[in-house]
């Protein structure tokens, strides 16, 4: 919303400053988006008067100007062919700053001639494109009167935002009264008087939606339309609305100073009476923004006899348009209904100062004073004669009241405010009110719906700004904990993957389509019907195509090894539940750069295991069961699953399978994990005290046992058979060497530490627990040792 | 020359640890010099024999302590040379080691909840993908709402049922979650994921919100301008910041204030707490009654306050991280340069930075 300081004067009688005037504004919850006025930056810029102008004696084109300006008389050198004597210019004296380059004019000489000012044209003003002459001064200004009186830019232009339920200040009348309840002036009433008509009306209405329950409308005859007057076309042109014509001038000023969108029809190109009716499909109509608009049924025409004229508070229609030769006019103030204007603006994509007013509510009560202020415009500005007014159906009821209890506005704002003072408040605002706090809103405020919005009104022309803060209570003297196991295990996981290395990345929780169905994902529940781009189309069902797909975006920019995580949901389904946390990382290239300590290696899936392991070390999770296999998007004998049971998976890990990795362009090796942090076990004592420590004090003896199995044994298999040999002596066994034999056979060699409880062992011992444990071996996987 | 004297000249003669070692085995090993001559002692009678065993004896000694100091003279020299020998470069690197960090969206998320928590708010969740109630009709925005239509919603497809599903357009379907599942008193805080089918400059399609929601039967304005006020010198760590409340307007809130933050811009810096310019940073106010009503709980008995902010655009003011869209382009160089080092853990006995 869009006036000038002038026009907001119209409606408030003060003597406030533009900036308390800004301050009140923003105050009562008008923020203040811009403000130009050009008074600062035009101020050294003057009227002054061309004496004489005569040609430079050393160049065609040129002028030699003498110029009367309140510094005495100047010499200048002009290139304008409108120079002339006898004229008004606005000049800058050297020190000026030329708003359109920002250069400090600098005496100067040109062809041999000194020039001592420079006489501006619009363009090096920053008024308008023009350059090809200097600006010419029109009226009576005096010699040394400052460019922006001169010119009428002493009026600050003001643009605020207005929030959507605040209708009525889309008028400068409506802002007037905030500002005047707010203490700033006195708002000027409005002339609501009726005019008299001297002949009833040819046209007729009838109104045949509940859309538009009111329709005021008025003939005008034998009316003069052309330019506006100066005035009211600086005050559009100010506010950045194009001046068209008197009668369509006159129906924008109205729109903009109360908030009242009006039409007028060229009653010569209407064709019978009119109405206002529901469209019906298939029909159309050329509106005035040179458009033609198929219409449809739910949406609200204004017609005549032969079809629409105008699309019900939205925008009026080419043919019955005013123009330069308009004599009859047909003048409607109408109100239709919010949602449905709204609906159809949408539906139609047209945005209009009409729309934009109608759908967050219009004056209903208003409808009548509208035509009646614009009646008298009219007839000022075009001449004719008006008719009585023609009005169909009748104003919608919005009567209601609601009751601020005394003690409302301190309870809730936290703020003392004397009685008195709140109904003055809601008073200057237009409510009703009665000393027990019974309130009727005013008609132009649709958005207050009970007490709360009283409230809300007194504490907003009061001034947030002026209710004190006030300390809030400690639940506790110090602090509980108040983060919850998912969410530590959240933290927990992120710092523990950046300890390992992991640049944390936060990346889109949507995805392309096709990178949602190499994992899994692609369901139509989980689609966007109105995704931004092509490639945000699907929720994600796992972290890794994004961190597979930054990957590659990386090594094109000339990374090629990199450690990418992400802590974030994936989503399986559209429900609450369907969402888990996860906990995700990718390594590609080499583990670290070669260096002069020896070589390094590929990233593998070892190194993805174990960045599982410390991440579910980390939360709290012991000796997980870990499996061969994971899903799809994994090389299938090169991944793991890690899980407390087969029902209940933790993670998986494993190189990302060369086809998935291929789909999406980027290179390998590229190794992966994802947690389910949701799938992590809870820890399950909260008792703080440790069990006692358990140490030995003799020295424990390891044993090497150079095993021969089948490839297909798992070292996870022989490990465990090893171990319950007995559980007492033998307190680690891990496998230190590998390597493949001819004939499907693999070589593991096991390191067993035996720890001596209370006497030392015995070589015999060691001996007969030795030759257990190859017993077992063999007899649990097929395990010889080899000769 | 005795052969005490040709001994100990022997053995200062000595080259290195082995020559000590033979002139050891000459004289005292079994068929050394002083050995032969100890041997030599049972054939002597028995005064000259303790005469001269005595005499052998002090010889013995000093031979042995001759070979002793010669020998860690020469252990001393041989130790000292092989150091020379053994001088590396330490300016060579070391081992390259990963350095990871911390998304600023996750350190600002940690800086937040160290704030708040102090206060007694815990950290709320709820799902991303929501329905129309508790992103819409439960904050007070029926279908016909025009707040509703700004909020540039993402849809899911259209049920059979002709329901469909939204990702939420900012955290407050918390708030009735948390009303629905919990008694006063309330304090909550509920950081997330908020989408939102915008993009430019300034606006990504998804970003970070942080709700807080307090009910009580007491908590009023001015509390939340206390709140407000703390929590800005706490999380940007200045003294004093000068702050603005406007009243504007939220179908979920009322009354409702959008809250300014003074700033300067020095220099291309951006500095809080001096200046003359306003930048807004949260709306916020008393929670509706119509949204206490749809959070199950009675708004003559419950009120408080709610407010939301971006988790993104306090992280960019506070780090001075210029574009919003870099947040989550995922580029090594942006996340190195603006991440936080992994254990650089914010907290309020260590400090938020």
């Amino acid at each position: 919303m869009k006036f000038t300081f002038s026009w907001l004067k119209e409606h408030l009688e003060t003597s406030a400053t533009l900036e308390q005037i800004l301050d009140g504004l923003v105050g009562v919850g008008l923020e203040v988006e811009e403000v130009a006025d050009r008074t600062q930056e035009l101020a050294a810029f003057k009227v002054a008067y061309v004496q004489s102008a005569e040609k430079h004696p050393n160049a065609d084109k040129l002028r030699l100007c003498k110029v009367e300006t309140d510094q005495g008389i100047k010499q200048v050198v002009c290139g304008a062919p409108n120079a002339r004597a006898g004229m008004k210019a606005i000049i800058a004296l050297p020190g000026a700053v030329i708003p359109a380059t920002k250069d400090v004019l600098q005496l100067g000489s040109i062809r041999g001639e000194e020039s001592q000012a420079m006489m501006c044209s619009e363009r090096e003003l920053l008024l308008s494109e023009e350059h090809d002459g200097i600006i010419e001064v029109q009226g009576d200004w005096p010699v040394g009167t400052s460019a922006v009186v001169a010119l009428g830019l002493d009026d600050p232009m003001i643009y605020i935002k207005v929030t959507a339920n605040r209708p009525d200040a889309l008028g400068i009348h409506g802002l007037a009264r905030d500002l005047a309840a707010k203490g700033l002036g006195t708002l000027k009433p409005v002339n609501a008087a009726p005019v008299k008509g001297t002949f009833k009306s040819p046209i007729s209405v009838s109104l045949q939606t509940e859309n538009c329950p009111l329709f005021v409308g008025r003939y005008f005859k034998g009316v003069k339309n052309g330019p506006s007057p100066a005035w009211l076309q600086r005050q559009l042109k100010a506010i950045g609305l194009r001046p068209i014509s008197t009668l369509v001038d006159i129906t924008n000023y109205i729109t903009f100073t109360y908030a009242r969108p009006l039409h007028v029809f060229d009653a010569d190109k209407t064709h019978g009476n009119i109405s206002a009716r529901a469209a019906k499909d298939g029909e159309s109509i050329l509106a005035l923004d040179g458009k033609t608009y198929a219409l449809s049924a739910g949406m609200t025409v204004i017609a005549d006899e032969q079809g629409p004229e105008g699309i019900a508070g939205i925008m009026g229609g080419e043919a019955s348009g005013c123009s330069e030769t308009t004599t009859n006019v047909f003048l409607e103030s109408a109100w239709f209904n919010p949602q449905s204007t709204a609906a159809s603006g949408r539906k139609l994509s047209i945005n209009s100062d009409a729309r934009y007013r109608f759908e967050r509510g219009v004056d209903p009560a208003f409808t009548q004073t509208g035509a009646e202020i614009a009646t008298r415009m009219i007839l000022e500005l075009c001449g004719g004669e008006a008719s009585e007014l023609v009005i169909g159906g009748s104003v919608p009821d919005t009567t209601r009241s609601y009751t601020l209890r005394k003690d409302r506005v301190q309870l809730l704002g936290g703020v003392i405010i004397p009685w008195t003072e709140q109904l003055r408040i809601l008073c200057d605002l237009g409510f009703t009110v009665t000393d027990d706090g019974v309130c009727n809103p005013p008609s132009w405020r649709p958005d207050v719906k009970g007490e709360a919005d009283l409230v809300e009104e007194i504490c907003r022309i009061y001034g947030l700004d002026k209710i004190a803060s006030a300390p809030m209570d400690r639940p506790n003297a110090i602090a509980r904990p108040v983060l919850n196991p998912l969410q530590k295990r959240m933290l927990t996981s992120r710092r523990t993957l950046a300890t390992r290395g992991f640049n944390e990345a936060v990346t889109w929780a949507f995805i392309p389509e096709a990178h949602a169905k190499l994992f899994g994902g692609g369901q139509n529940e989980l689609k966007l019907s109105n995704a931004i781009s092509s490639e945000l189309t699907d929720m994600r069902p796992s972290l890794l195509p994004n961190l597979i797909a930054a990957a590659g975006r990386n090594v094109a920019r000339g990374v090629a090894d990199l450690m990418l995580a992400e802590v974030g949901h994936a989503y399986a389904g559209d429900r609450p539940e369907n969402e888990t946390l996860r906990a995700a990382g990718i390594r590609r290239g080499a583990v670290t750069p070669r260096n002069v300590h020896g070589g390094t290696r590929a990233v593998d899936t070892f190194d993805v295991k174990a960045d599982v392991l410390a991440v579910l070390e980390a939360c709290g999770v012991a000796a997980p069961q870990i499996v061969s296999g994971a899903p799809a998007w994994f090389h299938p004998g090169r991944s793991g699953t890690v899980q407390m049971g087969p029902k209940n998976q933790l993670a998986y890990f494993g190189e990302i399978h060369p086809r998935v990795l291929n789909a999406m362009d980027v290179k390998g090796p590229l190794v992966a994990f994802e947690i389910i942090l949701n799938a992590l076990p809870s820890s399950k004592s909260k008792n703080l005290t440790r069990s006692a420590l358990t140490s030995f004090d003799l020295l424990p003896v390891s044993r090497d046992f150079a095993f021969v199995v089948d490839d297909k044994v798992q070292a996870a298999e022989l490990i465990k058979a090893v171990k319950v040999v007995n559980k007492v002596l033998i307190s680690d066994a891990t496998v230190f060497d590998l390597y493949k034999l001819e004939g499907g056979k693999t070589s593991l060699a096991v390191e067993v530490t035996l720890q001596p409880r209370d006497k030392t062992l015995t070589d015999v011992e060691i001996e007969a627990l030795s030759a257990k444990i190859v017993g077992t071996a063999e007899k649990a996987v097929g395990a010889t040792l080899r000769s | 020359m005795s052969l005490e004297q040709e001994i100990l000249s022997q053995i200062s003669a000595a080259a290195d640890e082995a020559g000590v070692e033979a002139i050891r085995v000459s004289a005292l090993g079994k068929k050394g010099s002083i050995s032969e001559q100890m041997s030599g002692l049972g054939k002597m009678a028995p005064d000259e024999r303790k005469a001269a065993g005595a005499a052998l004896n002090v010889l013995k000694d000093k031979v042995s302590e001759a070979l002793a100091s010669r020998k860690a003279v020469l252990g001393e020299a041989a130790l000292e040379a092989r150091l020379l020998t053994e001088k590396i470069d330490v300016t060579l690197p070391i081992r390259p080691q990963n350095s990871g960090t911390i998304h600023p969206v996750s350190q600002v998320w940690e800086e937040v909840v160290q704030i708040f928590g102090d206060l007694g708010f815990s950290v709320a969740e709820g799902p991303h993908i929501e329905d129309d109630f508790h992103n819409f009709d439960a904050l007070n925005m029926p279908p016909d709402h025009p707040a509703r239509q700004e909020h540039d919603t993402f849809y899911f497809n259209e049920k059979p049922d002709g329901s469909r599903m939204v990702l939420r357009t900012h955290t407050s379907p918390v708030q009735i979650r948390t009303m629905l599942s919990s008694k006063p008193p309330i304090r909550i805080i509920a950081p997330g994921r908020t989408f939102r089918s915008d993009s430019d400059m300034t606006h990504t399609p998804m970003f970070n919100q942080v709700e807080a929601l307090v009910i009580d039967e007491k908590t009023h304005l001015g509390n939340l301008k206390w709140i407000l006020e703390e929590f800005c010198k706490a999380f940007f760590e200045i003294d004093n910041v000068n702050m603005r409340f406007r009243a504007s307007h939220f179908p979920f809130t009322e009354p409702s204030m959008e809250v300014d933050i003074q700033y300067s811009r020095e220099g291309g810096v951006l500095k809080l707490g001096t200046g003359d310019k306003w930048m807004e940073i949260l709306g916020s106010g008393m929670v509706h009654p119509n949204v206490i009503k749809a959070g199950g709980l009675d708004p003559d008995k419950y009120q408080g306050f709610a407010f939301g902010m971006g988790i993104d655009r306090i992280a960019m003011l506070k780090y001075g991280i210029p574009d919003l869209r870099a947040f989550f382009e995922s580029d090594l160089r942006w996340l190195k340069h603006y991440g936080f080092r992994s254990l650089q853990v914010p907290t309020l006995a260590g400090g938020l930075s």
